[in-house]
C-alpha cells in the first residue's frame, strides 16, 4: 500500500474543482488512457487577467486525482505568469509530499498547466526542437531535461518515477542515461547569493541546529557556537563529544563539511581553546 | 468498520482450528524434532502426522512431501534442482503469466546462460498445448506451468502438459499455490514431477510451504544444511507452521466439495450482479476453466488504485492489476499477456473469496461498487467520450 499523506487522501476523497469549464480561456489534455493516467485542465480568467476558476477531470490513481485537485486550488487567483512558476515540487509540497514512484502525477499537473497556458496564448503544443524520447508514454527530451533540472534527478529510475519515461518497453533507457549525463555536465556549480553577515550567522546557527546537533545528540554529545568571526566558526563540543578521541574528525569531516556545503565553501570550523 | 475480505488469493485468514493446533508448539512443545530426548522427539511424530495430512490432500505419499518456507522457495528449489540434476540441459519452458517466483527467477537464469521460452496465452488466458509441444527440445531441462493463475483464476491443463513433457523425458513442475485446496488434486492420476504449495493461501500461516517431489525424481537440495526433510531441505523445522499446514490441508480436504460450491455461487452472484449494474465492465479470463473463488473484472475508463482506495473506505479488500498498484508503470503482465487493452487493464479489480465469506458481505459489495465506479467515472475525462487517446501500445 502506498504511504499517502493525509492531505493526499483528503484531496482524493474530496477533490476540489472537478469538472470542465464551458468556454474556457485555456484548456489542455495530457496523458492517455493507455498510459494509465490523464488530466484535462480548463481555466477561466477574470477581468484583471487572474485565474478566476480552474477545473479538472482526471483518470488515474489517488495521487493523480489529488495532484489535480491541489493544482486547481493553487492556481486560482494567480496571473498566468504566476501560474507558470508553479512547479511539480510545489504541487507535491502542497500535498505534504508524494511517494517517489508517484512524483509523475505532480509532473502531469505541471504539464497540463503549461499546455493550458500555451493554449490560452496560442502557442504551439510541442516545445520547439523537442523530440519524443519515450515512445510508450510520449515523453520528450525537453520534458526529461526539465524534470532532471527541477528535481535534481540522478538516475534513470528517478527519471521514470518523475516522468514515466523509460517505464514501458524500456528501449529508451540508454537515451535517458545520455540526457542525464548531458544535463549533469551542463550543470554549473550553483552560485549562492552573497550573504550579509547577519544572514550568514543565522544560516550557520540554523544549519548547526538542524543538520548537526541531532546527530551529535544521538551519540550523547552536543555542540555550542562560541563565536563567529568572518568565515571562522568557533565551537565547543560538549557531552560525549568533549572527551571523544575522534572529535577532530567530527569537527572537520562533519560539522565543517556540512557548513561548507550549506552555508559557504569558505567556512573554517575551529574548536574553542579551553 | 467491518472488514470485508475479498483478497484471498493474496493471503487468507488462519483458520481457528489451525491456530489452535499450532499454539502448543510455540511455548509448550517447543522441542527440536531432531533431538534425542522425548521432549523434542515427540514433536517429530506430529510432523509425521502433518506430512500425512498434506499428502492426503494431494493424493501423494508422505515421503513425497518436503516442507519449505514458502511458495517462492518451493518454486526456486524445483527449478534449481532440475538444472542441477541435468547439468547438460540449458533450456527452460514457462508461460508468460507465471508468478514472479518463477518468472523473475527465469529472467535471472536467462542472464546466466540458460535459454527461456515463455509460452503465450490466448485472450482468455488459456494455454495452447500445441505451443508447448513445439517448444520442447532435447536441451529442455524442465517445464514449469502454474496450475491456476493468481490474477484471473484461469486453470491450465497441467496434467496433459505433464504427460506431454514426461513422454520426452523432461521434468515437469507446477506452481499449485492458488489451485491447492480450491480444486481437487490427485497426484496418483498424473505424472507431474514437482508441485509447489504455499500455506497462507489455504488458511495456514505465512512462512510455510511445500514442495512435492514425486518418488524416484532425482533431487538436489536448494537449502543445504542439516539432515532435515531427509536431506532435501536443511534448516530446523518450522514445527508450528508444519502442524498448522497439516491441519489446514485436513480442513481443505473436508471443505473442497461442499463449501466450494457455496463459494462458487457467491462468486458468480457477485460477478453477474456487477456486470449487470456497471456498464462497460467485463470479466478477464476464461469463465469455464477457472478457480471457483476468483473473478477479475475490468471497469473501463477508471483506474484500479483509485477504485481500491474508495473500496478501502468501506472496509472492502480486493486487489488490482493496474499499473499504479504494481509498483511499475505497466499494468499486470498477466492481463498484458492476454492482450487485454490497456484501457481495461488499468481498471481491473480482482475479487477472491474464501469459505469464510458470507452472502451479506457479497450483497454489501454489490450494493456499493456501482457508486464507486460512477464516482470515478464522473471525474474521468474519457467517460462519455469513449475514445482512446494514446495509440503507441
Amino acid at each position: 500500500m502506498w504511504e499517502y499523506t493525509d492531505k493526499v487522501k483528503e484531496h482524493f476523497l474530496n477533490p476540489r474543482n472537478v469538472g470542465e469549464i464551458e468556454n474556457p480561456d485555456g484548456v489542455a489534455e495530457v496523458g492517455s488512457l493507455a498510459c494509465g493516467d490523464a488530466l484535462k485542465l480548463t481555466f477561466k480568467l477574470d477581468e484583471n487577467k487572474r485565474i478566476k476558476d480552474a477545473k479538472f477531470k482526471t483518470f488515474g490513481c489517488a495521487s493523480a486525482i489529488a495532484s489535480s485537485s491541489a493544482l486547481t486550488e493553487m492556481i486560482k487567483g494567480m496571473t498566468v505568469d504566476e501560474a507558470l512558476k508553479v512547479t511539480n515540487q510545489d504541487i507535491a509540497q502542497f500535498l505534504g509530499g508524494l511517494p517517489d514512484e508517484k512524483m509523475h502525477c505532480s509532473v502531469m499537473g505541471k504539464q497540463a498547466l503549461e499546455k493550458a497556458i500555451e493554449n490560452y496564448r496560442g502557442a504551439p503544443a510541442l516545445e520547439p526542437g523537442a523530440k519524443i524520447i519515450c515512445e510508450c508514454f510520449g515523453v520528450t527530451d525537453k520534458e526529461i531535461e526539465r524534470a532532471i533540472r527541477e528535481n535534481n534527478l540522478a538516475t534513470v529510475e528517478d527519471v521514470t518515477n518523475y516522468t514515466k519515461a523509460g517505464g514501458g518497453c524500456g528501449n529508451c533507457q540508454d537515451a535517458i542515461a545520455q540526457i542525464l549525463e548531458r544535463v549533469k555536465a551542463e550543470a554549473k556549480p550553483e552560485v549562492k547569493p552573497k550573504l550579509t553577515n547577519i544572514q550568514k550567522i543565522r544560516l550557520i546557527e540554523e544549519t548547526i541546529e538542524r543538520e548537526v546537533r541531532p546527530s551529535l545528540k544521538h551519540d550523547g554529545g552536543d555542540i555550542e557556537i562560541i563565536d563567529i568571526i568572518g568565515n571562522r566558526v568557533i565551537v565547543a563540543l560538549r557531552g560525549a563529544c568533549a572527551t571523544c578521541k575522534a572529535s577532530n574528525i567530527t569537527l572537520k569531516d562533519f560539522v565543517e563539511y556540512r557548513l561548507r556545503e550549506l552555508v559557504s565553501p569558505d567556512i573554517n570550523v575551529e574548536e574553542a581553546s579551553t | 468498520m467491518k472488514t470485508i475480505y475479498l483478497d484471498n488469493n493474496a493471503t487468507t485468514k488462519v483458520a481457528d482450528e489451525v491456530l489452535e493446533a499450532m499454539l502448543p508448539y510455540f511455548n509448550q512443545l517447543y522441542g527440536n524434532p531432531s533431538s534425542m530426548h522425548t521432549f523434542g522427539g515427540q514433536v517429530g511424530q506430529r510432523i509425521r502426522d502433518a506430512r500425512e495430512q498434506v499428502a492426503a490432500l494431494l493424493g501423494a505419499l508422505p515421503e513425497e512431501i518436503v516442507f519449505t518456507s514458502c511458495g517462492t522457495e518451493s518454486d526456486n528449489a524445483a527449478i534449481h534442482s532440475a538444472l542441477a540434476t541435468r547439468p547438460d540441459k540449458k533450456h527452460i519452458v514457462i508461460s508468460r503469466v507465471e508468478h514472479p517466483a518463477i518468472r523473475a527467477l527465469c529472467t535471472h537464469l536467462g542472464t546466466q546462460g540458460y535459454k527461456i521460452t515463455e509460452l503465450p496465452v490466448n485472450k482468455n488466458g488459456i494455454l495452447d498445448l500445441e505451443n508447448l509441444e513445439k517448444s520442447l527440445t532435447p536441451d529442455t531441462a524442465i517445464v514449469s506451468l502454474m496450475w491456476a493463475n493468481n490474477e484471473t483464476g484461469v486453470i491450465f491443463p497441467v496434467e496433459e502438459a505433464a504427460r506431454m513433457t514426461h513422454d520426452r523425458g523432461i521434468l515437469f513442475h507446477t506452481d499449485a499455490v492458488q489451485a491447492t485446496g480450491k480444486i481437487p488434486i490427485n497426484m496418483k492420476n498424473n505424472v507431474i514431477d514437482m508441485l509447489s504449495i504455499s500455506g497462507h493461501k489455504l488458511h495456514a500461516p505465512k512462512g510455510i510451504g511445500v514442495l512435492y517431489i514425486r518418488r524416484g525424481t532425482k533431487f538436489s537440495p536448494f537449502l543445504i544444511g542439516g539432515h532435515q526433510e531427509k536431506g532435501r531441505r536443511g534448516g530446523t523445522e518450522n514445527t508450528a507452521g508444519i502442524i498448522g499446514l497439516g491441519k489446514a490441508c485436513e480442513l481443505a480436504a473436508k471443505n473442497i466439495g461442499t463449501e466450494n460450491i457455496r463459494v462458487k455461487q457467491l462468486r458468480d452472484k457477485l460477478e453477474q450482479a456487477l456486470l449487470k449494474a456497471v456498464p462497460q465492465s467485463r470479466v478477464n479470463g476464461d469463465i469455464q476453466h477457472r478457480l471457483p473463488n476468483t473473478t477479475n473484472i475490468s471497469f473501463e475508463y477508471v483506474e484500479g488504485e483509485a477504485i481500491l482506495l474508495l473500496m478501502n473506505e468501506l472496509g472492502i479488500c480486493a486487489s488490482s492489476g493496474s499499473a499504479c498498484t504494481s509498483g511499475s508503470l505497466q499494468p499486470s503482465h498477466v492481463l498484458r499477456a492476454m492482450g487485454v487493452p490497456f484501457t481495461m487493464a488499468h481498471g481491473s479489480i480482482r475479487f477472491s473469496l474464501s469459505v469464510y465469506n458470507t452472502e451479506e458481505e457479497v450483497d454489501f459489495v454489490i450494493e456499493k461498487m456501482p457508486a464507486i465506479i460512477e464516482r470515478l467515472r464522473g471525474m474521468s475525462p474519457f467517460w462519455n467520450q469513449g475514445q482512446q487517446a494514446c495509440t503507441n501500445q
